[in-house]
């Protein structure tokens, strides 16, 4: 018995190729991309102030690695935008005469505002920064200004968590699990069904009939898109009902753009049937696509905290742009047009796997 | 009826560099029914495979109802019906359900109609609404047969049909043939079966993938040149075991308590046939069937 199991995992290589690539994948992934200390997050500075303080506020900031610069913003609705569209973590307002009210004594505002969808992304950073900033200007300052009292602190640090200001990590989860779910499920479906019919002989009839591959693809996927509805609309009842996530935006405008998203993971199905040889093989493929999703979409971790290798992968993968577009849409009150930066990613990963699909689709059994 | 429905040549298929099918010609006329045989292995299936367009030849084309079969096989596939050597329709789908399935992926006009002629036709009325999966083997091989009918093909490429189905049935399905081919159906089978091939117009014999013979059951008896003696009577396994030893003899086959004795030299065979029986036994002439036709081609095949 034994024997015999050994010579069959011999014979199916991609099978045995999986059974160590799977866990070792999973173990570089986790050891890697985890990083529940995100830096290097985003910055953009709003500042009506030009005085040696605030820069070198700023400069504190970079040090500690935490932030990184990347925009100076001359509006407050630049700013929203900004944070809307996700292009940075945090937007640090610095008021106008920031410096003289420093020196006067007059403890100005600093006020930070994070994306805070994710709180796991941004707690690390908004700990920090309070020290870091009285810090930072008490040794610009060389001596407190008289009018304060001991002990105070010379600026009043503000903090705003945006989107998600109680920090409810399920919020962030729950429409993170509808793209994962449906990402599971769905290219997993489609992968077994088409490969199921080649295993039985179908296909060797079904190949001889009239039908064309782009038929055949389809009448796979159209009736897994409405599956896949199916699924979205049970988690979203769920998220709104059991779990009392806020919807910001319209959940008419997710179940539209998901359209996009659940075709391209079907068609990852559809490939992946035209790689394989049997059901099993599928199945372990589809994992092997699923686990990068999974752990470097930013469902798992803070995309931020990732490794920059980890950030390019998950780039290319939809559940990463999915993740943006519902947490988006749902916590933000994102629409259209927020929406769409994140949309075209799906769409042409979604193209590039047809192409590949349609080009790998046998219409002969060799 | 001067277009052959099938007309290929130097057809040759090889699966990981052992040829399977090698250089292989066959021309078949319109309302011809072909017998295709071969034994097991001898690349039947790839051969029928290629010319409905499953599997592409390395080497050879030709056309199949006029059209290429290398480029044109989207135009070819309307017009044929391949019955596929394994069970190929879903076993997960009723009877009716399959059937119905069929006549929509080949846009069969009034399909409700069609299907229900054909069930009432083939028998299947009584499954209808049954799994194909839980159908026994030869009710799914009349199943699969009914699939490929439903949209009236020129050309039936059938793969071993009648395997497992029972001795009326199978006579059904003759009849039924020979009824299609009246009509001028064209109809290319493989079978094991020799009183299935003693029903075809013509015959193609293979081994390892070449052609050995091809022609009608009575030129291919006369081809092999055998003669056959009959020796009927008690003894007939002392008188086998002597002429299987006997250089004369190429083939004893027992049926029972005759045996068919062969030989290429007639007069020779008789001798040896007189000098094995034992004594109450008759021996007579008799007739060479194409079993020992083919065993003969069979044996005189070299392994490539
Ligand atoms: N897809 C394939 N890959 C590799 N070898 C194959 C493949 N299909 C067929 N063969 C080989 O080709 C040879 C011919 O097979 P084929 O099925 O055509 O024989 P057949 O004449 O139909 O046999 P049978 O009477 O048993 O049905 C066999 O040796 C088989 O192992
Ligand atoms: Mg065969």
């Amino acid at each position: 018995m034994v024997a015999k199991e050994f010579v069959q995992m011999r014979r199916d290589r991609l099978t045995f190729a999986m059974l160590i690539g799977i866990p070792l994948l999973q173990t570089v992934l986790f050891g890697y991309a985890i990083n529940s200390d995100p830096r290097h997050l985003p910055l953009a500075v709003l500042s009506g102030d030009n005085s040696p303080f605030s820069r070198s506020l700023i400069a504190a900031m970079q040090t500690s690695s935490y932030f990184d610069l990347v925009r100076t913003l001359s509006s407050r609705g630049e700013a929203d935008r900004a944070l809307d569209l996700g292009e940075v973590q945090f937007v640090l307002t610095i008021p106008e005469g920031f410096g003289r009210s420093l020196l006067r004594g007059e403890r100005p505002v600093l006020l930070l505002e994070a994306d805070a969808t994710d709180p796991g992304a941004t707690s690390g950073a908004l700990t920090a920064f309070r020290a870091l900033a009285v810090r930072a200007l008490a040794r610009d300052l060389s001596g407190p200004p008289s009018s304060l009292l001991p002990g105070e602190d010379p600026v009043t640090v503000r903090v705003h968590a945006q989107y998600n200001p109680e920090a409810v990590t399920r919020y962030n989860i729950v429409p993170g699990l509808m793209g994962t779910i449906l990402t599971l499920t769905l290219v997993m479906i489609t992968a077994l069904a088409i490969t199921r019919e080649r295993e039985r002989g179908t296909m060797e009839n079904l190949l001889t009939t009239p039908v064309r591959p782009l038929e055949v693809m389809l009448g796979k996927i159209v009736p897994y898109i409405l599956v896949g509805y199916l699924q979205m609309g049970l988690i979203l009842l769920a998220a709104r009902y059991l779990f009392d996530v806020p919807f910001h935006g319209s959940v008419v405008l997710v179940l539209l753009l998901s359209v996009f998203f659940i075709a391209a993971n079907l068609t990852v199905g559809v490939t992946i049937s035209t790689l394989v040889r049997n059901q099993l093989q599928a199945l372990q493929l589809s994992v092997f696509f699923f686990l990068p999703s999974l752990l470097l979409s930013g469902f798992m971790f803070p995309f931020r905290g990732m490794p920059e290798w980890a950030q390019a992968v998950g780039s290319v993968l939809p559940l990463t742009h999915y993740l943006r577009i519902v947490r988006g849409v749902l916590l933000k009150g994102n629409g259209v047009a927020e929406a769409l930066v994140h949309l075209w990613p799906i769409a042409a990963f979604w193209l590039a796997v047809i192409g590949i699909g349609l080009k790998r689709f046998r219409r002969t059994l060799d | 009826m001067a277009d052959p429905v099938i007309d290929v040549s130097g057809v040759t298929k090889s699966f990981g560099g052992r040829t399977v099918v090698d250089r292989l010609d066959m021309r078949v006329e319109r309302g011809e029914i072909y017998g295709f045989l071969g034994p097991n292995g001898s690349g039947k299936t790839t051969f029928i495979r290629m010319l409905c367009g499953l599997l592409r030849p390395d080497a050879g084309g030709g056309t199949c109802l006029g059209y290429d079969i290398l480029t044109e096989g989207d135009r070819i596939k309307p017009h044929v019906g391949y019955m596929a050597q394994r069970f190929s329709l879903y076993e997960d789908l009723t009877v009716r359900e399959n059937l119905m399935f069929m006549a929509s992926v080949y846009g069969v006009r009034r399909p409700r109609r069609v299907v229900a002629e054909i069930m009432e036709r083939m028998e299947l009325g009584r499954f209808s609404g049954i799994l194909a999966g839980g159908l026994s083997g030869g009710w799914k091989q009349r199943l699969a047969l009914a699939g490929c009918m439903l949209h009236e093909p020129r050309l039936l490429l059938l793969d071993e049909p009648t395997a497992g189905v029972d001795p009326g049935a199978r006579r059904e399905f003759w009849d039924q043939v020979h009824g299609l081919a009246a009509a001028g159906v064209t109809t290319l089978i493989s079978t094991h079966y020799m009183d299935e091939a003693e029903r075809c117009h013509r015959l193609a014999y293979i081994a390892y993938g070449r052609l050995l013979a091809r022609g009608g059951v009575e030129e291919l008896v006369a081809g092999s040149g055998l003669s056959t003696w009959l020796v009927k009577g008690p003894g007939a396994h002392e008188a086998k075991v002597r002429l299987e030893a006997d250089e004369r003899v190429e083939q004893v086959v027992a049926f029972g308590n005759t045996l068919h004795v062969s030989g290429p030299d007639a007069a020779a065979v008789e001798r040896a046939a007189r000098e094995a029986a034992g004594p109450g036994a008759r021996v007579e002439p008799g007739e060479t069937s194409l079993e020992e036709v083919f065993i003969q081609l069979m044996r005189g095949a070299v392994k490539p």
